[in-house]
């Protein structure tokens, strides 16, 4: 653990609350047991935080905050982790909405940038059987969009996405529906020529 | 012909003259075992008090050993008082409430200390869906162990330059070994015969990937136990969006994601109020409730002793009093399904500890 990337992440996540109208960042850590690891992370985010005044800063130890995210998820709003931290809480929170299917991701560097879905999980046991949600990835891909400033163009696809999942007629199984992934695209594509 | 014979090996069989963490506790001369009782700081005085009532009014063959573990500073060291440590190793189990860790100062946590005194190496949180207490989770019924004693809590930490830390997650096979055949055993006894490893051996491979080689060795000693991996992440997303998958396994895993994965399934279920658990040691085991002192209401006879009782309830089955440990508990369950008015205020009920005891005593 470094002071450099923990200040790094941190910047980054008070910065994407300020662009995203969030309010509390959350740094989520075991600095009790791992007093100058976790310990080095979880002062570097508050210090960060000092010189972010409009957004509220706090923390929570890993294992409570497992326990907060499955009984009421409600109350986070962004949270800053550790590599491993932020691994299982992506997961339990993908869980909680739906599952791996549906999760967007980013990945930042400081002149690269790579979009993926977000529980980055490989599905081999479905691999070639066109039952895969593709609604992390191209959920992903908006997110893509938008990073390069076509936010119209991002906004019309998701909305499409979205669309076709809160109808509930084409669904893929992971979700609870029957429908293959080429006739859950196919779903998107007839909204957007709509 | 014979040549044949002899080529085929055989795997050595392992007698162990004893397996670590099973009870090897006797009745005394009245038919009754004694058992330590660390009543703990805050709501402990009360939820002890409940846990004695009602085992009373049950009959069960359990006399009570009351310590105090108020620590004393010898040589610099937080330690424990004599009293109790012999009561502890001369009765085999006990029965602790929360201890209270003062913070910034004072003594280091005794919840340490006594791991570290009695050699505490397994750590089993069972997590089952209380009737009466809805969650949005259902049949949630998962048990898991984990190691206790090393990992990422191994305490060992540098920093190399100011702005630099590394902390050692240590792995020793000895340590893995002894959990993880706990774990097997304790599959058997509660009719579980399949263990899950929860490892991250694709990222950390040396120091999960002993823990996952070390599964595979002791599992041949076990042929009519399944074992199988998964990932962590697999095991969070899983256990968060199906919880029930897990009712038929038990989980073993390493220090760190034993606890994280522990209190997650804690708060499937309802959180620490209502969750047992069990310390297992080479040859002493000590239950206790998981949740805080809750100073904030303590003496005030509305703390919930469910936990306590749960953990107790382990704690029976550990000794092999089933029949008492079913009474118990099935009386308890009855009584937080029966109503709000039967349960404490933490489960949004208006019950005072006193009216939820003597609704358990009613319900045995």
């Amino acid at each position: 653990m470094t002071r450099f990337k923990s200040e790094r992440i941190a910047k980054f996540a008070f910065d994407f609350a300020l662009k995203n109208n969030r309010k509390v960042v959350t740094a989520i850590h075991k600095a009790n047991i791992m007093k100058l690891g976790d310990g080095l992370f979880r002062q570097t985010v508050k210090d960060v935080g000092q010189t972010y005044p409009g957004i509220q800063v706090n923390d929570l130890i890993v294992d409570n905050a497992s326990m907060q995210a499955v009984a009421h998820p409600q109350q986070f709003d962004v949270l800053v982790t550790p590599n491993l931290y932020g691994s299982i809480l992506s997961n339990i929170g993908a869980a909680l909405i739906g599952g791996p299917g549906l999760v967007p991701g980013a990945n930042f560097g400081r002149e690269y940038a790579v979009f993926e879905p977000g529980c980055r999980h490989v599905g081999l046991d479905i691999k070639g059987q066109n039952t895969a949600n593709p609604t992390a990835m191209i959920l992903s891909a908006t997110m893509m969009l938008r990073h390069l400033g076509l936010n119209d163009e991002a906004d019309k696809i998701s909305k499409a996405t979205y669309d076709v999942i809160a109808e509930g007629n084409v669904r893929t199984k992971d979700i609870g529906g029957t429908s293959t992934t080429t006739e859950f695209t196919e779903a998107i594509l007839s909204k957007l020529n709509a | 012909m014979f040549s044949q014979v002899a080529k085929r090996s055989v795997a050595p069989k392992f007698v162990r003259s004893y397996i670590a963490g099973q009870f090897t506790g006797a009745k005394k001369a009245n038919g009754k075992y004694t058992v330590t009782m660390i009543e703990g700081d805050g709501i402990g005085v009360e939820i002890s008090k409940a846990v004695k009532e009602i085992y009373a009014a049950a009959d069960v063959p359990v006399e009570w050993e009351d310590v105090d573990v108020t620590p004393l500073l010898i040589n610099g060291k937080t330690t424990l008082p004599q009293e109790a440590v012999d009561s502890v190793n001369r009765n085999l189990v006990a029965l602790k409430g929360p201890l209270a860790t003062p913070v910034g100062k004072g003594h280091t946590s005794m919840n340490l200390t006594l791991r570290r005194t009695f050699n505490l190496f397994a750590n089993v949180r069972p997590c089952k869906s209380i009737v009466g207490y809805k969650t949005p989770y259902e049949n949630v019924d998962t048990v898991l162990i984990r190691e206790n004693t090393e990992g990422e809590y191994s305490g060992i930490e540098h920093t190399i330059v100011p702005g630099v830390v590394q902390s050692i997650k240590l792995i020793t096979k000895p340590a893995s070994e002894k959990v993880i055949r706990y774990g097997f055993e304790y599959a058997k006894s509660i009719n579980k015969p399949h263990i899950v490893i929860v490892h991250k051996a694709s990222i950390m491979k040396l120091s999960d990937g002993l823990f996952v080689e070390t599964a595979k060795e002791v599992a041949k000693e076990y042929p009519d136990v399944k074992l199988s991996f998964e990932l962590l992440d697999n095991t969070s997303l899983k256990l968060t969006q199906d919880p029930s998958e897990y009712k038929d396994v038990v989980m073993v895993m390493p220090n760190l994601y034993g606890d994280i994965m522990s209190d997650l399934s804690s708060g499937l279920i309802g959180g620490l109020g209502l969750t047992p658990s069990g310390n297992m040691g080479n040859k002493v085991s000590i239950f206790e409730a998981v949740h805080g002192s809750a100073p904030d209401i303590a003496g005030k006879g509305l703390a919930n002793p469910t936990a306590l009782l749960l953990s107790s309830c382990m704690m029976l089955r550990h000794m092999s009093l089933n029949a008492d440990a079913d009474k118990i508990e099935n009386a308890v369950l009855k009584t937080i399904a029966s109503g709000p008015a039967n349960r404490t205020g933490d489960l949004k009920g208006t019950a005072t500890t006193q009216h939820f005891t003597e609704q358990v005593i009613a319900n045995l």
